[in-house]
């Protein structure tokens, strides 16, 4: 198995914060890996300098073998291979479902308009939101937009996903048609790293499964591990508190 | 010489002078578009080389490209300031006489008087256009980078659209703004509506009957202007609701799985 991310002492601080305290992971080609761990442990902060949108204070992260933070790496090409699906969709306002799924297809990758629509329609189809693409955002559920910018994601033809509690600001009725999306990548050779805080989702669908807590990885291991025998102490507060 | 009510006055004044008035409101209007215009693209420059990150690669500390940055974003601030801070017939005259005194440019009234509501339009916009971005969600701009755009398309195919709509009310605003305040222009013989008009005076010794004419042209021109643009605003708000494609393979050309 080829290694897509491998993040080796990342740290970040915010002014004199020290929020990520040097993170080691290494995350395979086609592996899914669940984060998990309370507020404020910088969950969404390393999810965050993965894709750089935060620029890590120290460290390395390496993208299929190559440091990303080095000078003249081209980012905008990089974030074309690691797509980000954000807790609050962040879908394009201005632009209807099929405009969303097509623009950085045409304006980033290059394709042209029929290529982009067909990609898009097949992204949209994995999603169940082909039948919406003259829909504007602010016309769609949580649910349905969350699954728009997952197609978004996709229709870039990505190498890794990063998911940002995609269900976190979503009504428990439709937390399940975005995890059985989600879910559907799987096995189908994206890597997927997903921070969550639905833990039944993380015990099933991951690989491995990463317990953070104040700035660096507590634990981490198999779904079975972590949620049958979790070792620190932490964890298993962490577990008792959620899963009752 | 013979008595005349104010009315006939106006009717006479129109008889003789329509075509005066109509220079200058042609003028008066033209000055208005090209400025707000002109202003607009100066703002969304503006606008969108302030919102520059300081730092693309991430190195903290200075580089070539954050001093370069910050001198052009102090440049910028001093333009605004100056210009929204000092009238606009004082810039006129500064700009008129100056250019000729100094710069020993012979500039014309006309062009002169382009770059001063120009300039002056574009100080105004720029700080609407910040405001217009920063009204802006900015999960939708780290969407776009997330997808591989750059500062400059995530601007151009996501920001500003939104922000343009958000600002088309204060743009307006800046168009019927520009439409009365041209008339400062006539201090350096711009021939626009105020100057036309201040011209006819000396024709029957009256002021007032030709000021009256022109403030009922301006009051239309600011009025119809208006209306013109909530119409457009409406228009670009679009149909508030969507339909559903059908399911069939017309769609996508036969693509659809299932
Ligand atoms: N841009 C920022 N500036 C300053 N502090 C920040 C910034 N972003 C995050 N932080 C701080 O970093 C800490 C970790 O935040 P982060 O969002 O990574 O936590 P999280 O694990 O994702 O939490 P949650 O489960 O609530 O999303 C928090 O204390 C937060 O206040
Ligand atoms: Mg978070």
């Amino acid at each position: 198995m080829t290694n897509v991310i491998e993040v080796k002492d990342l740290r970040k601080s915010f002014g004199h914060r020290e929020i990520l305290k040097g993170i080691d992971l290494t995350v395979g080609q086609g592996e899914v890996v669940s984060v998990i761990g309370s507020s404020g442990s910088g969950k969404s902060t390393f999810l965050r300098c993965v894709n750089l949108l935060e620029w890590p204070t120290a460290g390395e992260i390496l993208f299929k073998g190559e440091s990303i933070t080095r000078y003249g790496f081209k980012i905008p090409d990089y974030r074309e291979k690691v797509g980000m699906v954000f807790q609050s969709f962040n879908l394009f306002a201005n632009m209807n479902v099929l405009q969303n799924c097509t623009i950085g297809q045409i304006k980033v990758a290059g394709r042209n308009r029929d290529e982009a629509r067909a990609i898009a329609l097949d992204c949209l189809d994995q999603v169940g939101m082909s039948d919406y693409i003259r829909a504007k955002p602010r016309q769609l559920s949580g649910g349905q937009q969350q699954r728009v910018a997952i197609a978004r994601a996709l229709c870039m033809q990505p190498d890794a996903l990063l998911f940002d509690e995609p269900t976190s600001a979503l009504d428990p009725e439709m937390v399940g048609d975005v995890l059985n999306v989600i879910s559907g990548l799987t096995h189908t050779g994206l890597t997927l790293i997903v921070v969550t805080h639905e833990m039944a989702f993380a015990r099933d669908v991951s690989d491995r499964v990463v317990f953070m807590d104040g700035g660096v990885i507590a634990e981490q291991g198999s779904p079975e591990d972590i949620f049958t025998k979790p070792k620190s102490e932490r964890l298993q507060e962490f577990l008792t508190r959620f899963l009752s | 010489m013979v008595e005349r009510s104010m009315w006939e006055w106006m009717v006479l004044l129109l008889q003789r002078f329509w075509p005066q008035f109509l220079k200058g409101t042609a003028m008066t209007v033209m000055l208005a578009i090209i400025g707000t215009a002109a202003g607009f693209a100066i703002g969304l420059i503006i606008g969108v080389i302030r919102t520059i990150p300081r730092r693309s690669g991430g190195k903290t500390g200075l580089s070539v490209r954050s001093v370069c940055l910050g001198i052009v974003n102090a440049i910028l601030a001093v333009y605004t300031e100056v210009l929204r801070g000092t009238p606009m017939m004082v810039q006129a005259m500064l700009i008129y006489y100056g250019l000729t005194e100094f710069a020993h440019i012979d500039i014309a009234a006309l062009p002169a008087g382009i770059i001063v509501i120009t300039l002056n339009t574009g100080a105004y916009m720029a700080e609407i256009v910040r405001g217009g971005i920063g009204s802006i969600d900015y999960g939708q701009s780290e969407a776009a980078k997330a997808i591989g755009m750059n500062h400059w398309k995530t601007m151009i195919h996501v920001v500003l659209p939104q922000a343009i709509r958000h600002i088309l009310p204060a743009t307006g605003n800046e168009f019927v703004v520009n439409l009365k305040d041209s008339s400062v222009l006539n201090v350096i013989t711009v021939t626009e509506l105020f100057y036309q008009t201040k011209g006819l005076r000396n024709f029957y010794y009256r002021t007032y009957e030709p000021f009256l004419i022109a403030a009922a042209i301006y009051l239309l021109l600011t009025f119809v202007s208006s209306r013109l643009l909530r119409l457009l605003e409406k228009k670009l708000d679009g149909p508030t609701d969507f339909t559903l494609t059908e399911k069939s393979g017309a769609l996508a050309g036969g693509r659809r799985r299932k």
